[in-house]
């Protein structure tokens, strides 16, 4: 019986020991895989930023220093005098078009100077290299320069960052030296605007409606059943939808005809207030989920205590349930809105254009936006492009954070506990 | 009166639905009745030439579930290990740092991944396995980076689930003598089984209609192929293709694509679906 007992027990301590270690192996195997998973996220985030800055050569076909007139160097000059400069260095052609874009007197200082770099110095980055090479590989990079200046004599190394100033001040252009992101961000921000009006007040009535009024019916059950089921509909989905929808069957409304607007530069239905209005679709349903809960959190004693005052249902909503619902409700707005300027793939279907370097100016402009500047950046071969898409991608991951602290402080600054 | 106005908001989401299924409906129905088109071919084709008429789906099908097989190779185990080790054995203070993080991950835009695929995923597997191998554009590198991206949605939805489960439980088993994988396998995971089938579900429902990084990394072109080095266009990479440059309204391109939205559309309507259904009818309810 004894003996029975003992050979029982340490079966037990055998297993004991096999049991320990599976579990320890397994413990380390988590922990690899959580490693692993930040691992990658930090090589996406450092690949960017590996691309965003380090050393170019910059080539001038014309050396700057010829363009000193009495011995006042280029960059000293008036901007009258570069506007000159411009005017007889450019063909009447192509002043116009400049021109037409907007008056080259309106333009900054800093923009005539970028346009004197390219067009009349005809500036031209060479190579460029990543951040990771400027670093480890510096001698390289300064040999290769040293042969490069045998063919390209007037040729800079000049380590830059290609996310500046610049870069968010200049119109999208068809030239790498020139392009930048100003267009994009405006489109966005229009194109977002108009959105946030259609989506929000539609979200929370919505959401006021599934949680204060709806009884438990067969429509209304349809209508919570449906809202989950959209939030799960893939976004391109979205964009076939608004290009059927907002681009062609409402296109008097969305090509601003209906209004007597004829803006020559629209491409009939394919403009912000389309996008705007398909983004608002495609946030909707998560703005509703989100205001549902903030709404489902108010609890039940202060709108009795209300109704026990003698408010009307919808005095209780609105003077009670709704302030108290607010820091909760927009949160989950911002956190739709930053869904909704990261969204790509609806946009190119919706029709946004691929070669605009004039800002919109109104509802009916056509538009382009920040991922899709990125997205078609990236599509392009030449690494400059890649260099731009990467810088663009920063600002874009920087627009996103900044709303997504503002939507945690809010959380917590507002946060109520019954 | 404000009921009324505030049911139409909700009815909006109504229209929604409506919306795309008349619209997909009527342009899919459309499309099959052009002279070119035999919905027989369309589900059976191997080819989609639209210059010569061929329009079979099954070449973007095939990509589409490949890109998907190795984005939810990489993002169930991981996405799960990743759950498990947070709510299981990360002390409190890691939990409230990379909770949020993951949370922050899963809403950097998906042209970022695409960006990332191209740039960094491809040349290192041209470098590991050979440039003769793999191809600039590969369905491979797509499939990596949409791994990635679904990683933290699994990894946060699951955590929810397991972290759902009372103490209680747990306690018990420990009680009996249980270790702490045996609680987190044999206990708590069958315990919130309903929340991570749910999560897998909705993670292989977002990696089909995932659109930007196969339309960056994928490559164009339609091809029937299950090698993931060479390039082959996805569905949503014809579609975002096709529209991108100026489509004109009566083309059969134009009709084409609300085709190959209708068969996205249905397959991730199932999915989702499904998802909710498992969720209602197996969810655990602890008081």
């Amino acid at each position: 019986m004894i003996k029975k007992n003992m050979r029982a027990s340490s079966g037990f301590t055998d297993t004991l020991v096999l049991r320990q270690r599976s579990g320890k192996s397994w413990h380390l195997a988590f922990l690899a895989s959580t490693i692993f998973g930040i691992l990658a996220l930090s090589a996406l985030l450092i690949n960017i930023v590996n691309s965003a800055m380090g050393y170019v050569v910059i080539d001038f076909k014309i050396n700057p220093a010829v363009m000193a007139v009495n011995g006042i160097a280029l960059g000293e000059q008036t901007t009258e005098q570069w506007i000159q400069l411009l005017k007889d260095n450019l063909s009447t052609g192509a002043l116009n078009k400049l021109e037409n874009v907007e008056h080259l007197s309106e333009r900054s200082r800093r923009e005539i100077y970028s346009l004197i770099e390219t067009r009349v110095l005809k500036k031209e980055v060479i190579e460029s290299w990543s951040l990771y090479d400027s670093v480890f590989h510096k001698s390289e990079i300064i040999t290769e320069y040293l042969h490069m200046q045998e063919t390209h004599p007037e040729a800079q190394l000049k380590l830059m960052s290609w996310i500046n100033g610049d870069l968010i001040m200049r119109s999208q252009s068809s030239e790498a030296n020139t392009a930048g992101i100003r267009t994009a961000v405006l489109g966005s921000l229009w194109t977002i605007f108009f959105t946030i009006l259609f989506a929000f007040p539609l979200g929370v009535g919505a959401a006021i409606y599934l949680e204060e009024y709806a009884r438990d019916n067969w429509i209304n059950r349809l209508i919570q059943t449906n809202i989950n089921n959209l939030a799960g509909v893939p976004s391109i989905i979205y964009g076939i939808l608004g290009l059927a929808i907002f681009v062609r069957v409402l296109e008097p409304l969305s090509s601003g005809a209906l209004f007597g607007f004829t803006d020559p530069t629209t491409a009939n239905g394919r403009t912000i207030l389309s996008a705007g209005l398909t983004l608002g679709l495609l946030v909707l349903p998560l703005i509703i989920i989100n205001s549902q809960e903030a709404i489902r959190a108010v609890p039940q004693s202060l709108r009795k205590a209300s109704y026990g005052l003698g408010a009307t249902k919808w005095q209780t909503i609105w003077a009670h349930v709704l302030p108290n619902a607010l820091p909760g409700i927009l949160t989950g707005t911002i956190l739709a809105i930053s869904r909704a300027i990261g969204e790509t793939a609806p946009l190119v279907v919706v029709g946004a254009s691929t070669a605009i370097s004039f800002d919109p100016t109104s509802p009916f402009s056509k538009f382009t936006t920040l991922p899709i500047q990125i997205y078609q950046w990236t599509s392009r071969p030449q690494s400059e492009w890649r260099h731009l898409a990467a810088a663009t991608i920063i600002f874009l991951l920087v627009l996103l954070l900044c709303l997504s602290a503002a939507a945690i402080l809010l959380r917590n600054r507002f946060e109520k506990k019954y | 009166m404000i009921q009324v106005l505030l049911f139409m908001a909700g009815f909006i989401s109504i229209l929604t639905t409506i919306g795309i299924v008349v619209v997909l409906g009527k342009e899919a129905w459309l499309f099959f009745r052009l002279p070119e088109v035999n919905i027989w071919d369309f589900f059976t084709g191997i080819k989609w030439q639209p210059h010569i008429n061929k329009f079979g789906i099954l070449p973007l099908l095939t990509s589409t579930l490949l890109t998907t097989s190795i984005a939810m190779m990489i993002a169930i185990p991981l996405g799960m290990a990743v759950a498990i080790y947070l709510s299981e054995y990360a002390d409190v203070k890691v939990r409230k740092v990379l909770k949020p993080a993951l949370e922050l991950l899963a809403g950097i835009p998906t042209i970022v991944y695409g960006y990332f695929a191209l740039t960094m995923i491809t040349p290192l597997l041209r470098t590991i396995i050979g440039a003769d191998v793999v191809e600039i554009y590969n369905t491979g590198s797509a499939g990596l980076a949409m791994g990635i991206l679904i990683l933290p949605l699994i990894a946060s939805i699951c955590e929810d689930a397991l972290s759902a489960v009372p103490t209680t439980l747990r306690d018990a088993a420990y009680g009996l003598g249980a270790t702490k994988l045996e609680v987190a396998i044999k206990i708590v995971m069958p315990a919130a089984l309903s929340g991570i089938i749910a999560a897998i579900i909705l993670g292989i429902s977002r990696a089909i209609g995932e659109t930007m990084i196969v339309a960056v990394a994928a490559g164009a072109g339609p091809n029937l192929t299950l090698n993931p080095f060479e390039g082959a266009e996805t569905m949503t990479g014809h579609i975002v293709r096709i529209s991108g440059g100026d489509l004109s309204y009566d083309s059969i391109d134009y009709n084409s694509i609300f085709a190959i939205g209708l068969v996205l559309f249905l397959i991730t309507f199932a999915l989702n679906m499904m998802s909710q259904r498992i969720v209602r009818k197996f969810r655990e309810v602890y008081e």
